[in-house]
Order: structure tokens, then C-alpha cells, then sequence
């Protein structure tokens, strides 16, 4: 028998400000974090929580994450001493990008003042595993840890392989989540020649008028335990892992697969895996990017995946709110899927007013609504696709 | 131009650069231990970096493993220019 996954930690730095719950109630109250075309965190100080070393032996994608592993941790009552041999705790922050701040900073240094004056904290910091080997670090978890770089799919991906860490009895427990931090000129250019930003600065996924996704950063960490010893411990569990597909469109670098074949296979993994199906589904947060292909292909999917029950299925994208996370949006949205779960609410999809032809599920347009789940379960979807073709789905229910 | 390797110019240098390591400046003596100040090997690569390009001066890696004090610190500089 499989082992059960208990969450028994939040923790998140979005541009919705600090805090797993701050998202949450600022999302649900129709809140945008989106400023100037970007979801800047701009209440983020380094400096409030981490030391003069902490804070420069660390990206900023790294710092998102530390902060987001303090909330998480002190939530599940992990604060002075994590409930298990440290060996048997594991990390998994996974990012799309990681350090390209220092990256392109360092990069300004080679070309002005020479290979000399390149810092030997460069690597250290520039690293997609940085964040995984610090929260790691400071929390003393001394089981696996690494980081998926799988674009914007990384933290689906990082929570789903943490999953799988603790029901194969690798581990007890697993510190998971991600972290991005690109909103450097370089990934502006780069993204903008690809044509998938939003010459507008407007994310409203599903929305006719949509034109490409909105840039964001942030972090979210997970702490998942098993279960059983979860209870034994006393811990307040929050929410449930129960399952996870992951798939891959095999089709093309960026573009989705305009059918959706490999995202519906994941969200029917993902179920299968959870032992559930398509009617035990209660809500479905959208990858949902408000790129043009993307909110078509992942309708498409959305309708394979779970049939003649998504008619009374809400599905909603967290993006409408704070922008594209990139490799941070699948734990940022898992994380705002399990207190809406929790709440028995589903979350609005902002911004989206004119609905286009052939976009015909319950997207939420606008304003937050009570789940009227009728004593059900609340089982929740969580898609997250990425560059490269990789779709990871998780599937959660609130506790 | 590099600056003139004195004791004092260099040790003004390298107390200068501690704080920004996280190392409290009240601390900061010839005789305090980089354990105690909490400067690791990846900062003394910084500070290696600092030194070269204040003095001309390079540490290498052997050379790091043996400081242990700021005093050490100092001490190398000053033997390696002369």
C-alpha cells in the first residue's frame, strides 16, 4: 500500500506580498499583484529576513525561497527541530531559470572589467540548484535534495517528485517548492522576442483579448510528511498530495501540443494516481497562461482529461492575479489551490471579460464564488506545463 | 597601479573588507580567527580577489588553507610582496 502525503506547511513570497495566506486572501478578495505590466514582489525586503551573509550568498530567486522555507516550516511546527533524523528529510526547490540576475551581472563584469574581477560567488549563486542547497542549509535536511529545472513546470514537478520521494519510503518527509526570480532585461528581451509576453501588460487567461503572459517572480514551499506519522506527531495537516502525473508533449520547444493530448494525459495520470475520478474533482487551477495557445490548448485538455464532469467544474487561473511565475507558478498555484480548497472557494480568474468562441468552461471570470462541494471531499487539479513540452499535474485535496 | 604592500595599508584593507562578509566590525582584530568572524573559504576567495587587486598580490588556494587569523591574513600579504 502507498504511503499518504500530509501538508503540513505553507509558505509563499508572491507579488501579492509575503505569505501563503496573504495570496490567498488577496487573491479570493480580487486583488492584482500585476504593476506596470509585471508581477513585481514588491514588498520583498532581503534584509527583514536574512543576514548581511545570507542575503549575499544568495539570488534573489534563492532569498524568495528561504523566506517561503521559514513560513512553511514554522507552520508545520518545524521551527527549532524538524520531527524526523534529519537524513530522512529531503529538498526539492526546483526553478525554470535560477540566477540570472547574478548571471547577467557577473557577465557585465567579464565584459567591462575583465575575467579577474568575476566573482567567485558567480556559480554559487547563479546555480539552478542554489535555492535547493540553501533552504536545505538552513533547515539541516540532510536526505535528497536537488532541483528540477523544467521551465514552468519545475514546481509541479518538484512537489510531485517530493511525493514520490516519501511514498517509496526514500524519505519521511520532503521540503518542496520552487522559486523564479527573472525579471532582469535579459529575460524581458528574450521572452518578448519570443512573443509570448504581453505587448499589453495584461494577463487575462481565456479572455478573447489576451496577448501573451505577464512576467512574475516568487516562490512557494511545501512541507509534505507522510502521513501516518504526521498524525502520530500531532501535526495540524492542511491538505493531502494524491497524485501526480507527469507527461511530456514530445512535439515542440515552446509551443503547446494544440490538441492538449500530453496535459490531458497528465491530469488522467494525476487522478488515476489519486485513485479518483473526473467527478471527485471539485476545482481545477489552470495552468492557464493567457497566452493564446496555451488557454486553448489546456481547454482542450481540460475537456479530455475530465469529460462530461467539467461542466460543473471551476476553473480559474492564479496568473489573472499575480502574472506567470514561471518555474515558481506550479508551487505558488499548488499553494493557492489548497487554501481554496481549504476554504471551499474558487478562486476568480481576473480580468476575463470577453470570453472567445470554443472557451466555454466555468472559468470564474472576475469574482471569487463559494464551492458548493455538498459534504464532498474537496479535490482539487493543479496544472502546470512548461517549455520544453513537460506537464506536470498534481492532484490535492484539503484536509 | 597597485598600492605600496605596508602592514598597515594592508591590514587597513582587509579590516575593511570583513564587514561586507558579514563579519562585525567591533570583532575585526589581527588576532580574531575567521571561524569566530564567520568568514568561510568562499569569502577568503573574495577577499583573495580584493587583496590582487589592491596589491598585485595573489593567494592561492595553499596559501588560504594555512591563514587561520586576520593577522595570518596580513602576514602572507606582506611576505608574498616582498
Amino acid at each position: 500500500m502507498k504511503r499518504e502525503i500530509a501538508v503540513t506547511g505553507l509558505g509563499a513570497v508572491t507579488p501579492l506580498g509575503i505569505g501563503a495566506r496573504t495570496l490567498h486572501e488577496r487573491w479570493i478578495a480580487g486583488t492584482s499583484g500585476i504593476e506596470d505590466g509585471e508581477g513585481t514582489c514588491s514588498e520583498f525586503d532581503p534584509t527583514a529576513y536574512l543576514s548581511v551573509k545570507e542575503a549575499r550568498r544568495s539570488d534573489r530567486f534563492t532569498q524568495f525561497a528561504l523566506v517561503a522555507s521559514d513560513e512553511a516550516l514554522k507552520e508545520a511546527g518545524w521551527e527549532d527541530e524538524g520531527p524526523y533524523d534529519p537524513k530522512r528529510i529531503g529538498c526539492i526547490v526546483g526553478t525554470g531559470i535560477g540566477g540570472i540576475d547574478t548571471l547577467t551581472r557577473s557577465h557585465q563584469v567579464l565584459l567591462e572589467q575583465g575575467a579577474k574581477k568575476v566573482s567567485p560567488l558567480s556559480i554559487p549563486l547563479m546555480m539552478g540548484n542554489a535555492a535547493a542547497g540553501a533552504v536545505s542549509m538552513r533547515h539541516g535536511l540532510r536526505g535528497p535534495s536537488f532541483a528540477p529545472v523544467s521551465a514552468c513546470s519545475a514546481g509541479a514537478h518538484s512537489i510531485g517528485e517530493a511525493m514520490e520521494l516519501i511514498e517509496y519510503g526514500r524519505a519521511d518527509a520532503v521540503v518542496a517548492g520552487s522559486s523564479e526570480a527573472a525579471l532582469v532585461p535579459l529575460a524581458r528581451a528574450a521572452f518578448g522576442a519570443l512573443d509570448a509576453m504581453s505587448d499589453l501588460g495584461i494577463s487575462r487567461p481565456f479572455d478573447a483579448r489576451r496577448d501573451g503572459f505577464v512576467m512574475g517572480e516568487g516562490a512557494a514551499i511545501l512541507v509534505l510528511e507522510e502521513a501516518e506519522q504526521a498524525r502520530a506527531r500531532g501535526a495540524n495537516i492542511l491538505a493531502y498530495v494524491r497524485g501526480y502525473g507527469a507527461t511530456s508533449d514530445a512535439y515542440h520547444l515552446t509551443a503547446p501540443d494544440s490538441a492538449g493530448a500530453g496535459a490531458a494525459e497528465a491530469m488522467r495520470i494525476a487522478l488515476a494516481d489519486a485513485g479518483l475520478a473526473p467527478e471527485d474533482v471539485v476545482y481545477v487551477n489552470a495552468h492557464g497562461t493567457s497566452t493564446p495557445l496555451n488557454d486553448r490548448a489546456e481547454t482542450l485538455a481540460i475537456k479530455a482529461a475530465l469529460g462530461d464532469a467539467v461542466r460543473s467544474i471551476p476553473v480559474s487561473s492564479t496568473k489573472s492575479a499575480i502574472g506567470h511565475l514561471l518555474g515558481a507558478a506550479g508551487s505558488v498555484e499548488a499553494v493557492a489551490t489548497i487554501l481554496a480548497l481549504r476554504d471551499r472557494i474558487a478562486p476568480p480568474t481576473l480580468g476575463l471579460e470577453q470570453p472567445e468562441e470554443g472557451l466555454d468552461l466555468d472559468y470564474v471570470p472576475g469574482k471569487a464564488r463559494p464551492l458548493d462541494i455538498d459534504g464532498k471531499p474537496a479535490v482539487g487539479l493543479s496544472n502546470a506545463f512548461g517549455f520544453g513540452g513537460h506537464n506536470a499535474v498534481l492532484c490535492l485535496e484539503a484536509a | 597601479m597597485a598600492t605600496a604592500v605596508t602592514p598597515e595599508a594592508v591590514e587597513k584593507v582587509v579590516f575593511d573588507a570583513l564587514p561586507q562578509f558579514g563579519a562585525e566590525p567591533g570583532e575585526i582584530t589581527r588576532e580574531a580567527t575567521f571561524e569566530d568572524l564567520d568568514v568561510d573559504s568562499l569569502d577568503l576567495a573574495e577577499l583573495s580577489q580584493i587583496i590582487e587587486d589592491e596589491f598585485g598580490v595573489q593567494l592561492k588556494g595553499d596559501d588560504i588553507g594555512k591563514i587561520k587569523t586576520v593577522g595570518d591574513a596580513v602576514d602572507m600579504v606582506v611576505s608574498r610582496a616582498g
